[in-house]
């Protein structure tokens, strides 16, 4: 197997630190850096692998050094938070603490004699990277859950998140005029952003109810800072003049080539859109997203056990400490349930305390209580009604990667018999293309019937986190057992 | 695409100037890259949402989730098909063209 800098066997390696890192940790966003630098204050030696160029993750992804922004912070919130943690990383760093792998996509890792292996494909040209390490933090973070609608294919509509990744990371925007819509309190923080860097954002299309909320009102008044954050939001949008339309949804695209236009409909409690209420609002993109997934193959793949969330989706079971159910694995962050960047912070401090065998501080836990409890508010307020399934017409593409339109599903469970993603799966290839189900995943499991809150209820297992040359897996030595 | 609205813009936002500007190649068309961005953004910055043909339907496609995980960006680079056009940093002199299908016609399967 090549060798590489982070390669136990490297004589660099073993020269700059010790060959086995008490904790590797899986991700740099909000949860693993806080959880890296953390740790490493308390002794530990860490390495912190991140498949992207520079630690942030997604949320606090900034442009890349070559395009010059002075003021990478006027995207972003909450950026003091970031900065001092990073100035760690690197202090850490430079100190030898912490081993920092940046572009070190992790694909799996596995138990390794009392031990863990992780497997990871890195940088441009794509190494086959191995490192062992006593105990794994994975903070991998989530992506955006897709609900489709006809058009959804057609070039301009893109990912909410993905239009805030691309003017965070790449200083541009998808088009002049784009209308914002799902669900979510990131519609709001993507809507703000476009607006601020130019684009004319004629609605925010919110399926839900913000009302929805108010049920939840000791989770809301215990976090007066997220409330004065969404006040944030909401004025700027005002500022720029955008609309929000609770209880609507885009229910088509139209264009030919790329988008046009969108239909924008009012819809019931249940999200079903009510006939004749619809509208058309030209534009030349549309941001959209109906909230986040937690992202768990690589634990998933080693048993760790999972549990639902209120918004609908999967995610991990973790102890007060930050265990997850297989000793020796820790998670922190969007994978334990959807909570944003303050609460992956938090977690990841947490986590650390309880791998150096140290008492939790007891602001800290109640931070996460508090936090946990907004996020549970969220999740309930924006969980996807049942009835969005109503705006699917037979042709509209469920499956992007292999074109399976929501018909075929359909015909899949009314005619043949499937009751589960994985049958849809098995007699539509739905969810075996490119993405392996990243993007329909959840409309799959809709379709099907499936209900996440059900018990039982388990995530897609993936037993690759990201695509592997097929040379890495035929230069893996024979697993002994 | 990213012409600014009035004096609003991504860059006046942040603030700065790119270190270098260089051109890339896109289906034959020379591409203003600034230093650091991916080959997506700068295909954004031209104003261009598509630049791959599906496999079954021949439809156009461009980047969607802009974070590496929909695949629906993929782009043939430098002669190599199927590279995340979100992930990969568009390098001076890069010859970018539109892909069709697999990417893998000249395999003849």
């Amino acid at each position: 197997m090549p060798t590489s800098p982070s390669d136990p066997s490297s004589p660099e390696r073993a020269v700059s630190g010790p060959a086995v890192p008490d904790l590797a940790v899986v991700g740099a966003g909000p949860a693993g850096l806080a959880a890296a630098v953390t740790a490493a204050r308390l002794g530990l030696r860490v390495a912190l692998l991140d498949a992207g160029e520079r630690p942030g993750g997604q949320f606090y992804r900034r442009p890349a050094p070559g395009l010059g922004a002075e003021r990478p912070e006027a995207l972003h919130h909450q950026w003091a938070a970031f900065a001092t943690r990073e100035a760690a990383l690197r202090a850490h760093e430079s100190a030898g603490r912490i081993t920092y792998l940046p572009a070190h996509h992790v694909w799996t890792v596995v138990p390794d004699g009392g031990r863990w292996t992780l497997h990871a494909v890195a940088g441009p040209e794509e190494r086959s990277v191995t490192l062992r390490a006593s105990s794994v933090l994975l903070a991998t973070g989530a992506y955006e859950r897709q609900l489709p609608f006809p058009g959804w294919t057609l070039p301009g509509v893109v990912g909410a998140g993905g239009a805030q990744a691309m003017l965070k990371g790449g200083l541009v925007l998808p088009g002049k005029r784009v209308v914002v819509a799902g669900s979510g309190p990131l519609l709001l923080a993507v809507a703000g952003s476009l607006a601020a860097a130019g684009a004319t954002v004629p609605a925010v299309v919110e399926a839900a109810s913000y009302t929805a909320y108010a049920g939840r009102l000791p989770a809301l008044l215990r976090n007066p800072g997220k409330l004065a954050e969404g006040a944030a939001y909401g004025s700027a949008l005002l500022r720029h003049g955008v609309r929000l339309l609770t209880r609507h949804a885009v229910t088509e695209a139209h264009g030919r080539g790329r988008v046009e236009a969108v239909t924008v409909a009012r819809l019931d409690g249940d999200w079903r859109p009510l006939p004749g209420t619809g509208r058309r609002i030209p534009c030349d993109a549309v941001a959209v997203g109906h909230g986040l997934v937690p992202q768990l193959e690589l634990a998933t793949a080693l048993g760790c056990a999972t549990r639902p969330g209120a918004d609908g989706t999967v995610a991990l079971e973790l102890d007060a400490g930050q265990r997850t159910s297989v000793p020796g694995i820790w998670s922190a962050g969007e994978t334990g349930g959807i909570g944003g960047a303050e609460l992956a912070l938090t977690e990841g401090e947490l986590a650390a305390f309880s791998l150096a065998g140290r008492p939790a501080p007891a602001a800290l836990v109640r931070r996460r209580a508090r936090l946990r409890a907004f996020a549970g508010a969220m999740a309930a307020a924006h969980r996807p009604g049942e009835g969005w399934t109503g705006w699917l017409r037979e042709d509209t593409d469920v499956c992007r990667c292999e074109e399976v339109p929501a018909g075929r599903i359909r015909q899949a469970t009314r005619d043949l018999g499937a009751r589960d993603a994985r049958t849809v799966k098995l007699l539509t290839r739905a969810g075996m293309g490119w993405c392996q189900g990243r993007m329909c995943g959840p409309a799959v499991a809709a379709l099907a019937g499936e209900t996440s809150s059900a018990a039982g209820a388990a995530p897609d297992r993936r037993p690759l986190s990201c695509p592997v040359p097929l040379r890495h897996l035929a230069e893996l030595p024979q697993d002994p057992h | 695409m990213s012409r600014p609205t009035g004096d609003r813009s991504p860059r006046a936002l942040v603030g700065g100037a790119p270190r270098a500007t260089y051109v890339l190649r896109f289906d034959g068309r020379g591409l203003t890259a600034e230093s650091g961005q991916s080959i997506a953004a700068v295909l954004w910055n031209a104003g261009i949402l598509a630049w791959r043909t599906t496999r079954e339907g021949g439809a156009p496609r461009g980047a969607f989730c802009g974070i590496g995980s929909c695949y629906d960006c993929l782009v043939t680079v430098n002669g190599r098909p199927n590279q995340r056009a979100c992930l990969v940093p568009a390098r001076a002199g890069d010859t970018v063209t539109t892909q069709e299908g697999t990417g893998r016609a000249d395999l003849a399967v």
